[in-house]
């Protein structure tokens, strides 16, 4: 990664080249567990979204502050704060939701997606480009996760967004519902990401 | 062997180096992969039999299509890997024979066509194809749709010899022993006048086609032997301690797919061990499996969840049981 990349550059990057799940594996845990449907994933992406976009920006504006054998920490405890008012913002205002999602909301501040971004690019860079990767990272997680649970919840379920879309005839596959689903879709999707980058190099020819 | 020349100066580069392949191994030249998978095809004839003439239509028409749909899958699953076609050494012909075996008569056609194509692509392509893959895949097949569709996969019904209806609904001999404490006579354990999946109600018919793959060496004497040697210890121990005369260790051996799984479904040369005593130890593990979910869990049979597990068990079973080569442990020379 070049330090000079332009803050559209790092946006664009975060979406599919460097999709933090199908291209850098990271935070899979809440990619395997809140995908049955889709509105949890997309609240979760949500979460992640608010979440990595203020910790960046705040471990972006103490950079020159940072002691080395200490950042962790402080990216954590940063982390940590944001986390919270995500998860009492969901607690007062969406209640059944922050039920549905249980632990995995308070798990954000162990994911290691954020993580990555504060030491790689947030504590190196200005706020400005830090917002902007945080953005693109964010924007790839939420497409890793609505691919996901499109597959589960439709197949799992018959519908996309709680709306029936298979008729109602249509057998549900319990097992995508349930986390054998998660890993086998995660397997598959991951399988065909890999499938089509290698027909794209093929096609360029390096 | 690959004794490459140019090298004959160093003395390591002497000794051939013998690369050994995935399971099934060859032998001899009679015995190709071809050829087992015929072997197989044969001994589950009196099966077969024995499931058209106790379920009839269903069973005709679940074979069938289990068998188009493995062939195909795997035909169209190896030309968009690029690879060359594998459906002719059979193999594919016999997951869709074992999986649709083990499918209820009643099961709808998409249960059977989702959980063929489920066990031969998940349970083997995804792994690199024939010998590459860690579990059978007809059981992959069979555990997908069991948790996918748990309702249909029940067996509900079949079309009885004794009584002149067309259908008869009644629960399998072991699901009316877990719920209702009910026995059933050896003899239509034996016979397989009795509800299940359309190849594990006759023990007869599992016996004559086990012991013809047993004899013809297609399949290994010792897995099939250790599975029933352990059913057989635990269930007698349990029956002198609370002993049920309705339930006797023999209408443990012959009721649900202990049979049909013994010798059939844990045999797999793929999956299972290749050692004596891994394969030993294989089928001990696999019958007292068996039993601990028959005794303990909620479910009425196990076999299908007992030959995964062991499957996952395998490699590491062969690599504790390596034989002792001629003239002692090459590993345990002083340094």
């Amino acid at each position: 990664m070049t330090d000079d990349a332009t803050p559209l550059e790092r946006f664009l990057r975060g979406i599919i080249p460097e999709n933090p799940v199908y291209r850098q594996l990271l935070g899979l845990c809440p990619t395997l567990a809140v995908t049955n449907n889709m509105k949890a994933a997309m609240t979760m992406s949500g979460a992640v979204l608010f979440v990595l976009l203020g910790a960046n920006l705040v471990v972006s504006l103490i950079r020159g502050l940072l002691k080395p054998h200490l950042r962790i920490l402080v990216f954590t405890l940063t982390i940590a704060t944001f986390v919270t008012i995500a998860d009492r913002f969901l607690a007062a205002f969406m209640y059944p939701m922050s039920k549905e999602l249980g632990p995995y909301v308070p798990l954000i501040i162990v994911n290691c997606i954020i993580i990555c971004r504060c030491e790689v690019c947030a504590s190196r860079q200005s706020p400005a480009v830090a917002i902007a990767d945080a953005s693109g990272q964010s924007l790839g997680f939420a497409l890793a996760l609505a691919s996901i649970a499109t597959v589960r919840e439709i197949l799992g379920s018959g519908t996309w967004w709680g709306i029936r879309i298979l008729p109602a005839g249509w057998d549900n596959w319990v097992i995508m519902v349930l986390p054998a689903g998660a890993f086998l879709t995660m397997g598959l999707l991951l399988g065909i990401a890999n499938w089509l980058g290698t027909i794209r190099s093929e096609t360029k020819g390096y | 062997m690959n004794n490459a020349p140019g090298k004959e100066n160093t003395p390591l580069a002497q000794a051939p180096t013998l690369s050994v392949g995935p399971s099934p191994h060859m032998v001899s030249r009679d015995l190709s992969t071809r050829r087992m998978m015929a072997d197989v095809i044969i001994a589950l004839l009196p099966v077969i039999v024995v499931s058209f003439y106790i379920f009839r239509w269903f069973a005709i028409y679940h074979l069938l299509l289990a068998v188009i749909t493995c062939v195909s899958v795997e035909a169209l699953s190896m030309r968009l890997l690029r690879r060359p076609p594998t459906i002719q050494d059979g193999s594919a012909v016999v997951t869709g024979l074992i999986f649709a075996l083990s499918l209820p008569g009643t099961a709808p056609w998409y249960v059977n066509l989702i959980g063929a194509a489920a066990g031969i692509f998940l349970g083997k392509v995804v792994f690199g194809g024939l010998g590459q893959n860690i579990f059978n895949p007809a059981m992959v097949g069979r555990a997908f749709v069991m948790i996918a569709f748990p309702a249909a996969m029940g067996a509900s019904g079949y079309v009885s010899q004794s009584t002149g209806v067309d259908i008869l609904t009644s629960a399998t001999p072991l699901t009316a022993l877990k719920q209702m404490g009910q026995g059933t006579s050896l003899m239509h354990l034996l016979m397989g006048d009795t509800n299940g999946s359309l190849g594990e109600t006759s023990a007869l018919a599992c016996l004559v086609g086990g012991f013809y793959l047993c004899a013809r060496g297609t399949a290994s004497w010792r897995i099939p032997a250790g599975v029933l040697l352990a059913v057989t210890i635990i269930s007698s121990a349990a029956y002198l301690i609370h002993p049920t005369p309705h339930w006797t260790p023999l209408h443990h051996l012959s009721a649900g797919a202990l049979l049909l799984g013994a010798f059939f479904i844990a045999t797999d040369p793929v999956t299972s061990p290749v050692t004596r005593k891994g394969r030993w130890t294989f089928g001990i593990g696999i019958g007292t499996l068996v039993m601990l979910i028959r005794y303990l869990s909620g479910y009425p049979e196990g076999v299908m969840f007992s030959v995964l597990l062991m499957n996952s068990a395998a490699p590491l079973v062969d690599r504790l049981t390596v034989p002792l080569p001629l003239g002692g442990s090459p590993g345990k020379r002083k340094p």
